[in-house]
């Protein structure tokens, strides 16, 4: 590398670091916009899920409504309408309004904070964008540019999902404020300077398999994060049904979440979709270790924890296939088989050092 | 399955729920929870009961929950199949409970009596869940979907309307667009039956059975493998034959034959290294460059062998591990003659190459009475020495910058003939005299490469003629990992269509109601909820429907939306 490369490439990892904090500025900015957006939300007076959990039941189950539209004298007729219905033993609860509540205020706010976080994003990829370029290679090498490019990808798929019009905004909140706690230990106790790779990680595995890894790792948190609000929110709808009140925070909070089925439905959804791309991972791993080191499989700590977390996400998803693990059951298993994901991230890497160190961790 | 058609009114009935549960029958063959003691009498029907619980789905959660608790130990506790050292270690920091952890095998848990019954329990589970699944969907594939139920409503999509088209014509209508988009379908009387999506079972069976052939793959793999060490100067080589390895290990059905004969002779070694920076020292290169023979007399090839970028020879593979130096070392005896000369390979102990050895002396050496004496040397060596006053003989860098090597001297006998195994990189000395200095003391010298170290006493000169390379290979045979990786993707492609794949039902009525037109009501119901599902049925209906479109105008009891202006 000439002199005056290195130069521009030393300015180019001093330009990704500006970009990080700016990313974590604004980021703090959509932590607030949030913020305000339940504050203002709080203030709608909703009690649907109650209505629905205690009230008399609707005429849902009543005879077929035949829909027509007509314009005019003539009936011009649009297609039917499906009537869906929820199977037998889950509860009919109406998903809440979100964190807005139906508040105009709150909505604006909400906005507001799904435009900072977008223009987040948008600076975070470009610090994630320049690290890359400023080494020349794939901005993978160590713990800080991995969780760099981990919070990059959940918000990515947060906004690709709200793009694509799913219920998904009951995340914001959580989700912005668990991307600047990685953002923040990243920059302050994970922070290496942006350097060339140890001769074990020059592989074109680096890409398919760290890639993948932190896809599936910032997806799975995704789906983490509504397993646990579905824990949350069960309680919530539990206590209604069986005639208590829960706490007035509880209830403005919990009332204004998706219903319980529907964030179960999502995580599970979530959890399944990835699955196979973690088993891929593993798979590709495997191979890239048999490269490097003379053998697909050696119970490194990194790869038994792999292990581990694609064991548990297997009984995960067994547990849904099978009648009496559903729910909450399941759920517990889903959030053991995250942590089982995390630990390996943190704990493996810094705790238990196998074959897996990285250049300054 | 049972069908109750003459089940008449309510809702609530309990048989209303049988007539769902026979429309949702068979759509996946996920074996039923069974949660009765043993049936029938004595042994057998033990035996069957145990072996319903072991192929049952909850048994089968139950181990695979234990299985990744079981592998959890592994990582805390050093493994001796890993790194036997640090078990070594481990035990000496925790000397209490090396007892218990012995007992548990804590330091071979993936091959410990309790994990291999976790893992062999499940795929005993797995077989007895496979076999019968697969007959069930062999059943499946050539079976037709169940009728309609008798209330389409209840199911998790619905869809109705009224047309002018007659029953016979709707129906037909309706199974040629089923059967169009690749359903499945079946006429019953008034309604027609379709089911899609059987790819979903085939791929979880193709998942299952992959997980057998993986785990076959590995046992094969382990049973046949062989993989030995070596340490290679440069401009030396290595033909591959058991003899010629530094160490060696293999699976008990491995024979010397398995072997295949290839050699080569190590001609460069490059590495390069960090040279500025936080992480300064840090290797950024090695290659290995070697000619290479295929067979006992095959042509000389060059080849180059990088860490990532092994060199595979049919069914070995020859891997890049480690490198160091070899101070190249002479020694001459009292009358002037060049007794030794040799390089002499020095063990690497931190990042930055800082190495120790034994420079062994065993023939040739008589000394100045002409008494024959064997010599040796403790040597430390750093590639690149911190500089005079500095101290300590600790590496600041992995390259050659500023080599320097240390030698302690002795002479007496080096034990080499008592027939016990010697660590070549260490020096015995319990039959050694040391050499003394003016003050009595060890004589030890540092030397710069050309330098010459004279032995006490006119006893001889030592020469440190010039550093060598060494690297060390790894050369591995790992049958069936062919097999493992075929399994491998096998199980991803499996896993994609059972998780992606939706296995599910349409049922499409038409009858005539009191007034002569026809009503048309649509269900769907899948394996789970799917916000598919009711897409799905929308496009189907709105297909339908423009075949047999809303009869205009009609007196209807239920809402009517939108009849505005
Ligand atoms: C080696 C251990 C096993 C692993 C890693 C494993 C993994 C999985 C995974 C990831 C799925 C999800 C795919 C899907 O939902 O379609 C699945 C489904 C399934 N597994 Fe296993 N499995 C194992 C052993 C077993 C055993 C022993 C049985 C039988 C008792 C079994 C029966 C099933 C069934 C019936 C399904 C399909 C559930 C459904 O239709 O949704 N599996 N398995």
């Amino acid at each position: 590398m000439t002199p005056l490369a290195a130069e521009v490439n030393e300015n180019l990892a001093q330009i990704s670091n500006y970009l990080v904090y700016s990313s974590m500025a604004v980021y703090t900015l959509a932590f607030l916009a949030h913020i305000a957006e339940w504050i203002f939300g709080s203030r709608s007076k909703v009690g649907r899920t109650a209505a629905a959990l205690t009230g008399t039941k609707a005429a849902a189950a009543g005879a077929p409504a035949v829909q027509v539209r007509g314009k005019g004298g003539t009936a011009v007729l649009d297609k039917p309408k499906v009537v869906t219905r929820s199977t037998n033993g889950t509860r009919d609860v109406p998903d809440g309004p979100g964190a807005a509540g139906g508040t105009v205020n709150g909505d604006l706010y909400g906005r507001i904070a799904i435009s900072l976080t977008t223009l987040a994003f948008v600076i975070e990829a470009a610090g994630v964008v320049s690290r890359a370029t400023s080494v020349q290679r794939a901005p993978w090498g160590n713990m800080y540019e991995f969780s760099l490019t981990f919070s990059t990808v959940a918000v990515g798929a947060y906004l690709i999902l709200l793009a694509l019009k799913k219920n998904v905004r009951w995340m914001g909140l959580i989700l912005v404020t668990t991307v600047l706690l990685d953002l923040g230990i990243a920059t302050t106790w994970l922070y290496t300077a942006s350097d060339q790779l140890v001769p074990a990680l020059h592989s074109y595995w680096l890409w398919i398999h760290v890639s993948t890894a932190i896809i599936c790792g910032a997806v799975f948190y995704i789906g983490a994060s509504g397993t646990l609000l579905y824990l949350f929110r069960d309680s919530y709808e539990t206590k209604l049904a069986s005639g208590g009140t829960p706490g007035r925070f509880a209830t403005s909070v919990m009332e204004r979440l998706p219903s319980a089925a529907t964030l179960d439905k999502f995580s599970y959804r979530i959890n399944a979709a990835f699955f196979p791309l973690w088993t891929f991972t593993i798979v590709a791993g495997a191979i890239w270790a048999g490269d490097a080191w003379g053998r697909y499989w050696g119970w490194d700590p990194k790869e038994v924890w792999s292990f581990v977390t694609w064991v548990a996400y297997a009984t995960y998803l067994h547990a849904r296939a099978t009648a009496g693990w559903k729910g909450r059951k399941a759920a517990y298993l889903a959030l053991f088989a995250f942590a089982c994901w995390i630990w390996n991230y943190y704990g493996v890497n810094i705790l238990l050092n196998g074959k897996h160190s990285y250049a300054g961790v | 399955m049972s069908t109750t058609d003459r089940t008449s009114t309510e809702a609530s009935n309990p048989s209303e729920d049988s007539a769902e549960a026979a429309a949702g029958a068979q759509l996946s063959t996920a074996p039923a929870e069974d949660g009765g003691g043993p049936v029938g009498i004595g042994v057998i029907g033990w035996i069957r009961w145990f072996w319903r619980q072991l192929t049952s789905m909850r048994v089968a959660l139950i181990l695979l929950f234990l299985l990744s608790l079981g592998s959890i130990p592994g990582s805390l506790v050093p493994q001796n199949q890993v790194d036997a050292m640090k078990v070594a270690q481990w035990k000496k920091d925790h000397s209490f409970w090396v007892p218990l952890a012995e007992k548990l095998q804590l330091f071979d848990v993936y091959s410990s009596v309790w994990f291999s019954a976790i893992y062999l329990l499940l795929f005993i589970s797995l077989i007895g869940c496979i076999v019968p699944r697969t007959w069930q969907f062999v059943g499946q594939l050539t079976g037709r979907p169940p009728g309609a139920p008798r209330r389409l409503d209840r199911l998790p999509a619905y869809a109705t309307w009224r047309t002018e088209k007659s029953p016979d014509e709707v129906l037909a209508q309706a199974k040629t667009l089923l059967a169009g988009r690749r359903f499945r379908t079946e006429a019953g009387t008034g309604s027609v039956a379709a089911e899609k999506g059987y790819l979903r079972e085939a791929g979880n069976l193709v998942f299952h059975i992959a997980l057998i052939v993986m785990l076959v793959a590995f046992a094969w793999g382990q049973l046949f493998k062989s993989e030995g060490g070596k340490l290679v100067l440069r401009g030396k080589g290595f033909a591959n034959t058991l003899t010629q390895y530094d160490d060696f290990k293999y699976g008990s059905l491995f024979s010397p034959e398995d072997l295949s004969p290839f050699s080569f002779t190590l001609d460069k070694f490059d590495a390069t290294y960090e040279e500025s920076g936080p992480q300064k020292g840090t290797a950024r290169d090695f290659t290995a460059h070697v000619t290479f023979r295929d067979g006992v007399d095959g042509a000389p090839q060059k080849r180059e062998i990088q860490v990532n970028k092994p060199l595979e020879v049919d069914g070995a593979k020859v891997y890049l591990l480690g490198h160091g130096y070899a101070p190249v070392i002479s020694v001459t005896d009292p009358t002037g003659k060049v007794i030794y000369k040799d390089a002499v390979p020095m063990l690497p102990f931190d990042a930055n190459l800082s190495s120790s050895g034994a420079v062994k002396v065993p023939d040739g050496y008589s000394d100045k009475d002409g008494k024959k004496e064997q010599l040796g040397f403790n040597a430390m060596f750093v590639p690149t020495f911190a500089g005079e006053g500095k101290g300590t003989m600790l590496s600041q860098f992995p390259d050659l910058k500023y080599p320097v090597l240390a030698l302690s001297a002795y002479h007496g006998s080096l034990g080499v003939d008592s027939g016990l195994p010697q660590n070549v990189y260490q020096l015995n000395t319990s039959k050694m005299q040391e050499f003394k200095d003016a003050d009595g003391q060890l004589f030890k010298k540092r030397l710069l490469p050309g330098e010459t170290m004279e032995l006490p006493n006119g006893a001889g000169v030592v020469k440190f003629e010039g550093i060598e390379r060494w690297a060390t290979f790894t050369i591995t045979r790992q049958p069936g990992s062919g097999l493992a990786l075929a399994g491998a993707i096998a199980a991803i492609g499996g896993l994609a269509g059972s998780l992606f794949i939706q296995r599910r039902r349409v049922w499409v009525r038409a009858v005539a109601g009191q007034d002569g037109v026809t009503v048309v009501e649509m269900a769907g119901l899948g394996r789970s909820e799917s916000a598919r599902l009711p897409e799905e049925l929308g496009q189907l209906a709105a297909a339908l429907h423009e075949q047999a479109p809303t009869a205009p105008d009609q007196p209807v009891k239920e809402t009517v939306e939108g009849e505005r202006g």
